[in-house]
């Protein structure tokens, strides 16, 4: 089930977010319990020389560290902060999030195609956070982007892919991992994206907040794990019409 | 500009107590608007501030995970020209009076930084003086060099001076409005520049535009007999806010007033009740503004509001000039209720499931 992404061959179709967990020692259990390879890091939350702990040192040096450009209101802040970050974690793994609305969270699609063809000229390996745009995506993909990570729904809502009619399109058409990040609240709406054929989740307030995060990243793991299983079979389709056992066109054909 | 005339209209007109059962109905609504919250703060009863607070305590998980930020005030000035009678740096108390030094300011923070911290608020007296301004213009710039977020709680300035400290590297504004009653405004500021109701509520504004990130307004608790429509009105003003400027990160301060050494006024007391419901129903009313709770308030009810609506908190605080290493033992300019050492709060925080953060942003 290994899969390649900005140049890594990675096993884990679930990345996971550690802004808004409850410890930083949970971190660790949480990677080993689910063996978990990317986790993201908000670059505003690394202290420089930290007295009470920085939380890069919870996470383990084999895992794959994307750090992210959180609390960015422009692509200038962004471009600093990813190139801040780099400095602090020699992680080139920027996922570009720009929020230019503190209400509803979404990210600023225009200022985020900024961002990443400055930081994909500068090296770096952009994941850019975006609202689902077709359109969009196809210029990042252009620009050199290792993947686009369109929202379920907005940040923090637990309501699954309420975007689907405009994820399914950029799924389909765009050639670099699509990773759903945002709004997911359920492992069934991880399993969801996944049997829509996304490449990997993302995954962070559902578990951060839940009652037991090292186990809902084992029930998303499982959940992320069967989608992607049932979408490489092939899903079956849904039928609006089931096979009737007497038909109702039987006469003509002699039955 | 925020409109104040049209707020006291709607208040009045919707100044009403409502029933448990209507209370209730309010709370199963997706969205509560300004109607329902003068409602909810109008209602005492403990079931439905219970119900209020699981949601609330919801709602900021999600906006801001399972975080408690902390920070930590240092006063680098006392001196004044402004006599706010509540306050104990106000001009008309005859106090000893000194701005720090550059290399106390500097050890100041760098015992600070060197206790955990990455967010410092610096605070002052009003004081409007050329040299006053170089001066915290100074303390914000060497705190650039040891903390990530430097907010300021000075006098109101206008946008060029904004811009210059936002250039030495403020990147957060603490500006109380104290009270939005423009007669109790203007009695309990008899003298000074801070009389000027309209100049302090611009400079918020005046700061936005010069580039400040975060911004963090409130008003003084018990100025007004009538603090629930102050509190009103504060929500109003960060509601106008909000839509203004959709990029900016606002929280408030809901700080009650606290007696210090030769007090001389008549306040209004305001309830752990009262004070426990503005924090949760607003939560539910701005999700994403963050609540801020100050040494003011005693260590049994910061503890207690932790993951009800709370973000924010300061510890270890002191109130006089210099209080932390300072050998001149000044006044301070109220009295802090919870004096627990740092390592205490700390410890409660991770008790009550939640992470202590010192980071929030990264100086640019």
């Amino acid at each position: 089930m290994s899969f390649l992404i900005g140049g890594k061959e990675i096993n884990s179709r679930l990345f996971i977010g550690t802004g808004k967990l409850p410890s930083y020692e949970m971190i660790k259990s949480i990677i080993e319990y689910s063996q978990i390879d990317v986790v993201t890091v908000a670059v505003r939350r690394i202290g420089k020389g930290n007295t009470w702990g920085n939380i890069i040192d919870y996470i383990p040096k084999e895992t794959i560290l994307m750090i992210n450009t959180s609390g960015a209101r422009d692509y200038k802040e962004a471009v600093k902060i990813a190139q801040i970050g780099r400095e602090l974690t020699k992680s080139d793994w920027i996922k570009v999030e720009i929020e230019a609305d503190t209400k509803y969270l979404l990210p600023d699609n225009e200022e985020t195609i900024k961002a990443s063809e400055i930081l994909v000229k500068e090296g770096f390996k952009v994941f850019p956070y975006i609202t689902p745009d077709l359109i969009v995506a196809k210029k990042l993909e252009s620009i050199g982007v290792s993947a686009v990570m369109p929202l379920g729904s907005p940040i923090g809502t637990n309501k699954g892919i309420a975007a689907k009619e405009l994820i399914k399109p950029i799924i389909k058409e765009i050639k670099v991992p699509v990773i759903i990040d945002a709004g997911l609240g359920r492992p069934s709406h991880a399993a969801e994206a996944m049997e829509m054929g996304a490449d990997a989740c993302l995954i962070n307030t559902a578990i951060a907040t839940s009652n037991d995060p090292i186990k809902m990243t084992k029930a998303f793991k499982m959940a992320v794990d069967a989608g992607r299983s049932a979408y490489e079979i092939g899903v079956l389709q849904e039928k609006d019409y089931a096979d009737a056992s007497s038909p109702l066109t039987g006469f003509l054909r002699g039955v | 500009m925020f409109n104040i005339d049209e707020t006291i209209k709607f208040y009045e007109l919707n100044d009403k107590s409502i029933t448990k059962n209507e209370a209730f109905c309010i709370l199963n609504k997706e969205e509560i608007d300004e109607r329902d919250y003068i409602s909810l703060i109008n209602c005492d009863d403990l079931d439905v501030l219970e119900i209020a607070a699981k949601r609330a305590k919801k709602i900021t998980e999600m906006y801001f995970g399972k975080n408690i930020f902390l920070y930590v005030p240092l006063y680098v000035s006392n001196i004044c020209s402004s006599g706010c009678i509540y306050c104990g740096f106000s001009c008309s108390n005859s106090i000893e009076r000194r701005r720090l030094k550059e290399d106390e300011i500097d050890r100041e923070m760098k015992y600070l930084k060197n206790r955990g911290f990455n967010s410092i608020l610096i605070l002052t007296g009003e004081d409007y003086s050329k040299a006053g301004f170089e001066h915290l213009k100074k303390a914000v710039n060497i705190a650039r060099g040891y903390f990530n977020e430097v907010f300021i709680e000075s006098a109101a300035y206008t946008y060029e001076k904004y811009k210059e400290l936002a250039l030495e590297g403020m990147n957060g504004l603490t500006l109380y409005q104290e009270t939005y009653d423009k007669g109790i405004y203007s009695a309990v500021h008899p003298v000074g520049k801070k009389r000027d109701f309209d100049f302090r509520l611009n400079a918020v504004e005046e700061a936005i535009r010069a580039g400040i990130k975060y911004i963090n307004i409130g008003c003084l608790l018990g100025l007004s007999v009538n603090y629930k429509k102050d509190v009103f009105f504060l929500l109003m003003h960060v509601k106008y806010l909000m839509e203004k400027y959709p990029n900016i990160e606002i929280s408030i301060s809901f700080p009650r007033i606290c007696p210090f050494e030769g007090i001389k006024f008549c306040y209004t007391k305001v309830s752990d009740l009262d004070f426990v419901k503005f924090i949760v129903y607003t939560r539910i009313f701005l999700k994403n503004v963050g609540i801020n709770i100050s040494t003011r308030e005693n260590k049994n009810l910061r503890d207690n509001l932790i993951g009800l609506g709370v973000t924010k908190m300061s510890a270890e605080s002191k109130t006089s000039v210099g209080g932390y290493l300072s050998t001149h033992n000044l006044k301070g300019q109220f009295e802090v209720s919870d004096d627990r050492k740092l390592e205490e709060i700390i410890n409660k925080i991770k008790e009550k499931g939640y992470n202590p953060e010192f980071n929030n942003w990264v100086m640019l």
